[in-house]
């Protein structure tokens, strides 16, 4: 068991009384880049809400071994962060201070910030290239400056597990390369990612592919099996199609 | 802090100025060594009214930007949550029920129980009125509905506060006073109380403005950073609630501090919500204390109610505002 980092056991879940995810059925494998791909409405973001515990379901979650519910929220939070997509407000804040409240899970109520703390926020700052404007509002920033503040709040917290929903919106292509050897360093570093993508050529860069369609898992494989691509294809009605260039695959519409 | 500093000096100088302005200028200040009247004119009138000015201003301002910070709604304010009208409902049952005791009554030497009731009677109005604000609106996360809903409890609170002082016209001049917000009869006892209230609240506030921050960021984020969302809110609202009915037990309604001593401090520094409050609350003291001496000065030796100067300043600030604001900026 030690070598999963979280799983979903017959997960159901509604949101204002509609159904948005039907008994899935998952493992997310230690150390590795989970991908979760699928069209519009298929239940991804509700999904990662679910495994980060923010939302209620039926059936069991267990992070690391333990059920979710069975862990304080403070520990859940040390061990798993979660980036939403399109989060507004925050906009006075500058984003020293933003990233600084991703260590919010590792600092004791009244507490100032320790050095480790600030070590934690100026390596996530460096990592997305957000340290030169550090005192600046958050709310003064482009969509893709705030998107990179947002992401190295995300791992200031030095979470054993993270999940991003969406983490390439706004991103320019240089950055989106950048997210990119981020979670390689980090899967290297024996940590688990599990990152909702529209982008399905950057999805498919992943060990491991979800392919969810109508809150249902459609699909569950490694992102170089073909198998894996076939299931991609049918749930965008064969509307795109996968091609490998050397090791990567790029997708296109038609 | 350099704000914070500044705003306490531009304080102490409007306390030296308050002690001078009133039916009788400055020479009392001058003559209250060896005039007894005159002391009495300083020592027991004006200056306990402009320093519980600034208290109440101190609480206004706190609450502003606690209600601000916690709705997520830079429009939110004590008195359009409900929470000024539940108070002033509060205070109008509890002067019906125990003996009309009119404001003015702080002076008198049962005062410290008529201080407290009325600040508790405050209190529990005005968590009353924001959890029904809070009821009908479902939530936070409709601005418009928010309002609305504050509106709507605002006015039919304030009704049934009317209704009361109908039933008992006993109380009726007590209230009409207080319904105009008046500093006027802040006496030491109303000021101690003021000052001994604001310091927890500002304690409270300022160890859970963390929790403000992560909510700045969104719900759903500021859960997933492990915080408990439901005592921790449950927690700034008895805050919010009790700063507000104190407020209001002791000078009536004074509208817009709360509102504008938040939006005057974000205009100067963008700063985290430990500070925010802070600087507000100190706002909310120096806007009040001006405005009362400015109530006082207008058209001395007559005076004016303090929140009537209040709802016009503040209301043309907000209209202000409102006419600034792109209107697909999200917040109107």
């Amino acid at each position: 068991m030690n070598n999963i980092a979280l799983s979903a056991h017959s997960v159901s879940a509604y949101l204002d009384s509609v159904q948005v995810l039907c008994d899935v059925e998952l493992i997310f494998p230690a150390g590795q880049w989970t991908s979760v791909v699928g069209p519009n409405g298929a239940g991804k973001s509700t999904l990662l809400k679910v495994l980060a515990g923010l939302l209620p379901c039926s059936g069991e979650v267990r992070l690391l071994g333990q059920p979710l519910h069975a862990i304080s929220a403070r520990q859940r939070a040390q061990s798993l962060s979660w980036l939403g997509q399109n989060e507004h407000g925050g906009d006075d804040l500058s984003v020293f201070d933003v990233v600084m409240l991703g260590r919010l899970p590792h600092l004791r109520w009244l507490a100032a910030p320790s050095a480790l703390d600030e070590l934690a926020c100026e390596r996530a700052l460096l990592a997305t290239q957000a340290w030169p404007w550090r005192h600046r509002a958050l709310g003064s920033l482009s969509g893709g400056e705030r998107q990179r503040v947002l992401l190295a709040r995300a791992l200031a917290g030095d979470a054993q597990v993270l999940l991003m929903d969406e983490p390439l919106t706004n991103l320019d292509p240089p950055h989106q390369a950048d997210w990119l050897a981020t979670v390689r360093t980090l899967t290297q570093a024996g940590k688990t990612v599990v990152s909702v993508l529209h982008e399905i050529g950057f999805a498919l860069q992943g060990d491991h592919l979800v392919v969810l369609n109508a809150g249902r898992l459609a699909h569950f494989g490694s992102c170089s099996d073909a198998a894996s691509h076939r299931a991609l294809a049918q749930v965008f009605e064969n509307r795109v199609s996968i091609h490998a260039i050397g090791e990567h695959f790029v997708t296109l519409p038609h | 802090m350099a704000w914070a500093l500044a705003l306490q000096i531009a304080a102490g100088v409007l306390l030296v100025i308050g002690m001078g302005v009133g039916s009788t200028g400055f020479e009392s200040v001058l003559q209250a060594a060896n005039d007894p009247a005159a002391w009495q004119i300083v020592w027991d009138i004006r200056l306990p009214r402009t320093v519980g000015a600034w208290a109440t201003g101190a609480l206004l301002g706190l609450a502003g930007a606690l209600a601000q910070g916690l709705f997520r709604n830079p429009l939110a304010d004590p008195f359009l949550l409900g929470s000024a009208s539940g108070a002033s409902l509060g205070v109008a049952v509890a002067l019906a029920l125990f003996g009309q005791v009119e404001l003015a009554d702080a002076s008198q030497p049962n005062a410290w129980p008529v201080q407290i009731g009325l600040a508790g009677a405050g209190f529990l109005g005005a968590v009353a009125g924001v959890m029904l604000t809070l009821l009908l609106a479902k939530g936070v996360q409709h601005t418009l509905r928010l309002l609305l809903a504050g509106l709507i409890v605002g006015v039919v609170l304030g009704a049934l506060k009317d209704l009361v002082a109908l039933a008992v016209p006993g109380i009726l001049q007590g209230m009409q006073a207080f319904t105009l917000g008046s500093t006027g009869f802040i006496g030491w006892t109303a000021c101690v109380l003021l000052l001994l209230v604001l310091l927890p609240c500002m304690a409270l506030a300022w160890s859970l403005s963390r929790v403000l921050d992560a909510l700045a960021l969104g719900e759903s984020t500021a859960q997933s950073l492990g915080l408990q969302l439901v005592p921790m809110r449950a927690a700034l609202v008895a805050v919010l609630a009790l700063a507000t009915g104190v407020a209001v037990a002791q000078t009536g309604l004074i509208a817009f501090v709360g509102l504008a001593a938040p939006h005057l401090v974000r205009a100067l520094v963008k700063t985290t919500h430990g500070t925010l409050m802070l600087l507000s609350s100190l706002m909310g003291g120096v806007l009040l204390m001006a405005a009362d001496i400015l109530a006082r000065w207008l058209i001395a030796p007559q005076e004016l109610p303090v929140g009537v100067m209040t709802a016009v300043l503040g209301g043309s600030y907000l209209l202000w505002l409102m006419h600034r604001r792109r209107p697909n900026s999200g917040v109107l």
